[in-house]
């Protein structure tokens, strides 16, 4: 009878085993799955969110008294840490030569010329406006995640038990919630759209599909506890069109996708991936490049302009910069978008890094690890502001446009306007910017008059 | 993440920066703190030194027409690896020179960021063999490197020997230091070569 006592503790032990596991399903899809799929709010989230701040702030007010012998709060460094001269090299280096007669052809050499490329060159050193922005942006204030905890020490035994809870929170409550809702929202995705292609081609069948895809999206969303402020909808992307938005990782498409309907573009990948991309292509038409198409532009653009050009397809989502940049500034647009076509929807996303850092650091994480950094930060809160539609002007053309375009993103959503390359995270610069550089020198030496 | 690295760099720097008795030793504290992070996110191979790579990834510096040269400054005689006391020893010639005020000089020798550092900073610019001499050939290459090919040779080699010709006292061709210091009195060297930090 020993054995028959063990067995019956074994079968009581796995019969509250999955009587938990009911409850907690039918807790998911009754309290999280059902309203995300219909877009209502229960107001969960936001009493969570009213809790975080509150807690945050106190946290940060701990911080500060514990700092108290710095009378002031160091400012954010992202502004910069060092006093740098935006005076042009005619100016600096005129004033370098300021003690010497000036000569009448204007150009001169002098052994001083060389400090201005001397402290130009070590200001960039300490501090330069590209390479920081290819890794996560620092705080002001610690948010209680050990991930961003760079410049804060130990500060007081309430806040480390504070964070202490925030880890088994985090860990052990939040993440196994998310991550089964992003595994429903991903199953139903596939399913959706599998059951949906196979529909003949009505309006019917493209009303669902939206539906499908609006309703996955949304699934999704929760899995990252995100909490997105949409402005001025009424400038949402149209059929036909192009949306435009700067990237700072893959949930981008995840936060656009969760309010509107576009057509994807983007390069057919193996794995769980490509099973997702070959479902979705089933029930409405996206773009999937093969790694060899991607090198032919011309065949890129036409397969593009063809889509835009149909006005009963959705508008396609295209990230100019090509590459992940954290968030706090935007980088030069690559012109290829801005020759297809069509009329531009521009939209601005910035993520409010105190709740959790979105950027996708490729370098550093892959994409497993990225998504499980997410859905252990407190919650990806956001904000997308819908921009008006822009068109490229007589007499403006493709780079313009693309900078134009660029500019508005960026004076939107309060970002740097840089005009480097993005893809100078994993390239070397070019050369053609050191020989501009070598040119604009030149003219100071041998002075204006163009001997020709 | 390495601030006892941080502590005792700020003990040694106090010997090289005279900030020993500087009434502002949290500000040098702090800027001492932000460099170190610098010199850790430049440092893409983890290993506590930087090499030539790793300032060339710096766009602004990879464009800039005396970029190897700067970069080379940072490296003693025939070495591929700058840890951060080399680092910080390099940049310690960029400290304005008003920061010296505030503690009294209690040292013999003097600060790296003299007005007299300062100069021979740039005069190592120049200075490609290291023979501590300006010659008309070495000056010709870094007047190449400033203008890349948008002057010809025989312009260029006017240039420079005018530029000799101007400071040099003593008729041997090239420009010694004193030489250079002599040509460069008028110039407000305390200014230019100076990196200030916002705080």
């Amino acid at each position: 009878h020993m054995d028959l006592n063990q067995q019956n503790c074994t079968n009581d032990a796995w019969g509250a085993a999955r009587s938990a596991a009911q409850v907690w399903l039918s807790l998911v899809v009754g309290l999280i799955m059902l309203p995300a799929m219909f877009g209502v709010s229960l107001g969960i989230t936001e009493t969570y969110m009213k809790v975080l701040i509150k807690t945050l702030k106190w946290a940060t007010f701990r911080i500060q008294k514990g700092r108290r012998e710095r009378e002031t709060l160091k400012p954010s460094p992202s502004n910069g840490i060092i006093q740098r001269d935006d005076g042009s090299m005619e100016k600096e280096i005129g004033e370098l030569r300021r003690s010497r007669p000036k000569r009448p052809d204007g150009g001169d050499f002098t052994l001083s010329d060389v400090f201005y490329f001397s402290r130009k060159g070590l200001e960039s050193i300490v501090e330069d406006e590209v390479t920081q922005r290819f890794s996560s942006e620092e705080l002001v204030s610690w948010n209680l995640l050990t991930r961003t905890n760079n410049n804060f020490h130990y500060v007081s035994l309430r806040l480390t038990v504070l964070w202490g809870l925030g880890v088994v929170i985090r860990y052990c409550i939040l993440a196994p919630l998310r991550i089964t809702l992003a595994a429903i929202g991903i199953s139903w995705l596939v399913i959706g759209t599998t059951v949906v292609g196979l529909l003949p081609s009505s309006r019917v069948k493209n009303w669902l599909s939206e539906l499908v895809h609006l309703m996955c999206y949304r699934i999704c969303a929760r899995g990252l506890s995100a909490t997105v402020h949409y402005h001025n909808k009424q400038n949402r992307p149209r059929k036909g069109g192009i949306c435009v938005a700067n990237h700072t990782s893959p949930i981008d498409v995840v936060i656009l996708a969760n309010d509107g309907c576009y057509a994807m573009v983007g390069q057919v990948h193996g794995g769980l991936m490509g099973v997702i991309q070959r479902s979705m292509v089933k029930s409405c038409p996206h773009i999937w490049f093969e790694r060899s198409e991607m090198k032919d532009r011309h065949l890129v653009t036409q397969r593009l302009r063809d889509h835009v050009n149909d006005k009963t397809k959705l508008p396609i989502l295209i990230f100019p910069e090509g590459t992940c940049i954290n968030n706090t500034s935007v980088m030069m647009f690559k012109k290829g978008s801005f020759e297809i076509g069509g009329t531009i929807y521009p939209v601005a996303i910035k993520y409010d890094p105190q709740f959790g850092d979105a950027f996708w650091n490729s370098a550093k994480y892959n994409m497993v690890s990225y998504l499980l950094r997410m859905m252990t930060s407190w919650a990806i809160v956001c904000n997308v502001w819908y921009l008006p539609a822009m068109t490229q002007m007589e007499g403006e053309d493709a780079v313009q446009f693309a900078n134009r375009v660029k500019s508005a993103i960026a004076r939107q959503g309060g970002l740097v306007d840089l005009s480097w390359d993005g893809g100078l995270k994993r390239d070397k610069v070019k050369n053609t910017f050191k020989e501009l550089e070598q040119k604009k020198y030149s003219s100071m030496v041998v002075g204006d008059d163009s001997s020709d | 993440m390495g601030l006892p690295l941080v502590e005792s760099a700020l003990q040694w720097n106090s010997g090289i920066l005279n900030a020993n008795r500087d009434p502002k030793n949290d500000d040098v504290e702090f800027q001492i703190t932000r460099l170190y992070s610098r010199f850790h996110s430049l440092d893409k191979g983890e290993n506590g030194a930087l090499s030539r790579e790793d300032f060339q990834r710096i766009p602004e510096l990879a464009i800039n027409p005396l970029g190897d040269r700067i970069i080379n400054a940072f490296f003693p005689e025939g070495e591929d690896q700058v840890n951060f006391r080399g680092f910080m020893r390099t940049l310690a010639h960029f400290r304005p020179v008003e920061d010296n005020e505030k503690s009294k000089g209690h040292d013999a020798s003097e600060p790296l960021n003299s007005r007299n550092n300062k100069l021979l900073f740039a005069f190592r610019l120049y200075d490609l063999d290291r023979d501590d001499k300006i010659s008309r050939d070495e000056l010709l290459q870094v007047l190449r490197m400033m203008v890349g090919v948008n002057i010809s040779d025989e312009q260029l080699g006017s240039i420079a020997d005018r530029t000799i010709q101007e400071a040099d006292t003593n008729g041997d061709m090239s420009i010694s230091f004193s030489e250079f210091i002599k040509v460069l009195e008028k110039v407000d060297v305390e200014q230019k070569m100076s990196i200030r930090f916002l705080h």
